[in-house]
């Protein structure tokens, strides 16, 4: 996939279609690949790395690079375009600035589960034949992709790739049967006593360090409410917790029917909160109350939560907490 | 040198839980390590290193420094600072360690922070030497040595055992405390354990990282450098580094509206985020590419040139870890000219 990669984006580069590249460059280990800008093919071929730990979703990088001109190119996963397109209904990024790349996803990596089944000191991991083979100061051993895979990737919801100008490796299918609700309703069927326990618990581990909404492709405002000092809502750490918890809530609130549910948010929590329940919380609710909709499915398609029909739910209709 | 048997170890915590309130790293609900309050029942993460720094204990996160209350046209000025009471954290690495030399060389200069003096006087600190460092550490690099941290007592785990060595005179006390539970000590099986862990660390990817291109003196050689604007390219802005990094200790001052007056508290603040340093006149940092180069700098450059070169980092590795692009004080040192 790396060579395949490498390869387009010399000729795309060589031909004059971009002029600049955006994809991942070498990290130290295994697996700390970091996005990258290549503006040359001899900085392709110095610094670019694809492999499966390679997971950032890149879209939103391009709101930054559409403001600096020419013509990017730009490798998007299947989940990835959905972000993309949501971008382009909300006029975030020019589509003819853009060359995408469409890329075959089997899922990604989480180094942190293969920490967890007891790897120290490691020193290299390389796929080959459907097996990572993780080497370590200590000896190497062969593991399976499928135990390491990362928690949003278990439950994809799509192999497609919803726009792109190439694609490299096969196209997939929408996963219908992704379980991505399970939990969800595994909440909705607490008490709210036990359900409020259930996210005062996880959100009190938060260090409000922003690293969800800086990473969502959905928070795209020119200034966050909570990065105003003038707002009078500081972003910073409070002397009342709950304020914390707010943070997360109202964020969720800002981007119900905006989502895509690529995960990027419970991805970087250095907490390990599983924020993007939050937001699958919304879009199945979205999905029961205005019909099945997929946020950035169609960047053409008008968004439930944006748009009025007479025959629209009304407040209380919904339903409240179950008692 | 004195051991503690495994088998007493719960005595022992309950022992120094009983006269002060005693801290160790502890497994939270998703397995990460974090120091929680020790109560029975309470068992000790085998985690290398917390997720979160051991600084909290001395610059916790938020900490309320006075309440204002307004009624009518009075007003009256609350100091709500709490009596510190003594406290233990045990199990400390020799990076974070290190640390409180670097946070104390920022607070305990004049004009003192009272309130994290308070709090480093009551403290009493039990490092525990590492036994399996990881590929994220690189301590030796700053001349720590995670086979012998400082604190106020060291311990090595051994054989079935703790063997703990008091350095200072609230570690002797401590010691002295609890000195039914304890027998003599074995130098022997100390340094056993270090050799162990010394070759371990030898054999990691980052041993032997010279930092040789950064340093004290060299702001003018590194502040234009154009590798700057592509290391922080794809920097997010958030403060995941800053805040699990044992040696930041900036912070901001705001206010609380509670309704009838103000809360006027402390925080962690983070040169990451825009509103860092925002002063009347607006930000002298307007750009991330401005504000990545501050954390920097900060730790490579500023700092040393005011404490006679020693860095502003410990090689805790946590934001090698942590950090959602991967992009962390290695690689940035290493792209400025650090050798290895």
């Amino acid at each position: 996939m790396q060579e395949m990669m490498k390869n387009r984006a010399y000729a795309l580069l060589e031909n004059g279609t971009v002029d600049r590249v955006l994809g991942w460059t070498r990290g130290e280990f295994a697996y700390d690949m970091t996005p990258a800008v290549f503006r040359s093919a001899d900085e392709v071929k110095k610094g670019f790395v694809y492999n499966d730990f390679c997971a950032a979703n890149l879209s939103k990088y391009l709101v930054k690079e559409c403001r600096a001109g020419g013509k990017i190119l730009v490798f998007l996963k299947p989940c990835d375009t959905y972000s993309f397109n949501q971008l382009l209904a909300e006029h975030r990024i020019k589509r003819e600035m853009i060359y995408v790349v469409g890329i075959e996803c089997f899922g990604k990596a989480d180094v942190e589960k293969v920490k967890e089944m007891g790897f120290e000191g490691i020193t290299g991991i390389t796929a080959k034949d459907g097996v990572y083979t993780v080497s370590t100061i200590y000896g190497d051993k062969a593991i399976k992709p499928a135990d390491v895979m990362a928690e949003r990737c278990l439950a994809c919801k799509s192999k497609k790739h919803v726009v792109y100008d190439e694609l490299i490796g096969n196209e997939g299918e929408v996963v219908e049967d992704c379980n991505r609700f399970d939990m969800v309703a595994k909440l909705e069927a607490m008490t709210p006593d036990e359900r409020y326990e259930f996210w005062r618990g996880e959100l009190s581990r938060c260090i409000r360090c922003n690293a969800c909404r800086n990473v969502c492709p959905a928070c795209t405002c020119e200034q966050c409410i909570f990065d105003n000092p003038n707002s009078g809502v500081s972003q910073k750490a409070a002397v009342n917790s709950f304020e914390e918890n707010m943070f997360h809530i109202i964020r969720a609130f800002h981007v119900a029917g905006r989502c895509t549910d690529c995960g990027e948010c419970s991805r970087v929590c250095p907490q390990h909160i599983p924020l993007h329940l939050l937001n699958r919380k919304f879009i199945k609710d979205v999905n029961t109350f205005y019909g099945d909709y997929q946020a950035g499915e169609n960047p053409e398609a008008k968004p439930p939560l944006g748009k009025y029909e007479k025959n629209d739910i009304e407040p209380g209709e919904a339903g409240g907490a179950k008692e | 040198m004195k051991k503690l048997c495994l088998t007493k170890l719960n005595d022992f915590f309950a022992a120094v839980a009983a006269k002060q309130a005693l801290y160790l790293p502890v497994n939270n609900k998703v397995g990460k390590a974090e120091f929680k309050k020790w109560e029975s029942g309470v068992e000790m993460s085998k985690a290398l290193n917390t997720l979160r720094s051991a600084k909290d204990f001395f610059f916790p996160q938020t900490e309320n420094l006075m309440e204002f209350k307004m009624e009518g046209k009075s007003i009256e000025v609350i100091d709500t600072r709490e009596e510190c009471e003594d406290f233990v954290v045990f199990g400390v690495r020799a990076c974070d360690a290190a640390s409180f030399a670097i946070l104390d060389s920022v607070y305990l200069v004049d004009p003192v922070d009272s309130y994290y003096k308070s709090r480093r006087e009551h403290g009493t600190v039990v490092t525990m030497a590492c036994g399996k460092p990881a590929e994220t550490c690189f301590c030796g690099t700053f001349g720590i040595d995670a086979a012998d941290p400082a604190g106020d007592v060291t311990a090595w785990e051994v054989e079935g055992a703790y063997m703990l060595r008091a350095n200072t005179e609230k570690g002797e006390a401590l010691l002295a405390s609890v000195a039914d539970l304890l027998e003599e000590g074995c130098e022997k099986a100390v340094e056993e354990a270090q050799a162990k862990t010394r070759a371990i660390m030898a054999k990691l990817p980052l041993a032997g990282l010279k930092l040789d291109g950064v340093g004290a003196g060299k702001t003018k050689e590194l502040f234009d450098r154009p590798e700057w604007k592509t290391l922080s390219e794809s920097c997010l802005g958030c403060g995941t580094c800053t805040f699990v990094c044992p040696t930041c200790q900036c912070y901001d001052v705001r206010d609380f509206d509670s309704g009838n007056g103000i809360k006027r508290f402390r925080c962690w603040d983070s040169c990451m985020y825009s509103d860092f340093t925002l002063m009347a006149h607006g930000n002298s940092r307007n750009s991330q590419v401005e504000r990545f180069r501050q954390r920097f700098m900060h730790k490579l450059v500023y700092y040393p040139d005011r404490n006679n070169g020693t860095f502003g980092c410990v090689g805790c590795g946590r934001c090698l870890a942590r950090c959602p692009i991967s992009m962390n004080i290695v690689k940035v040192a290493k792209t400025l000219g650090g050798k290895k």
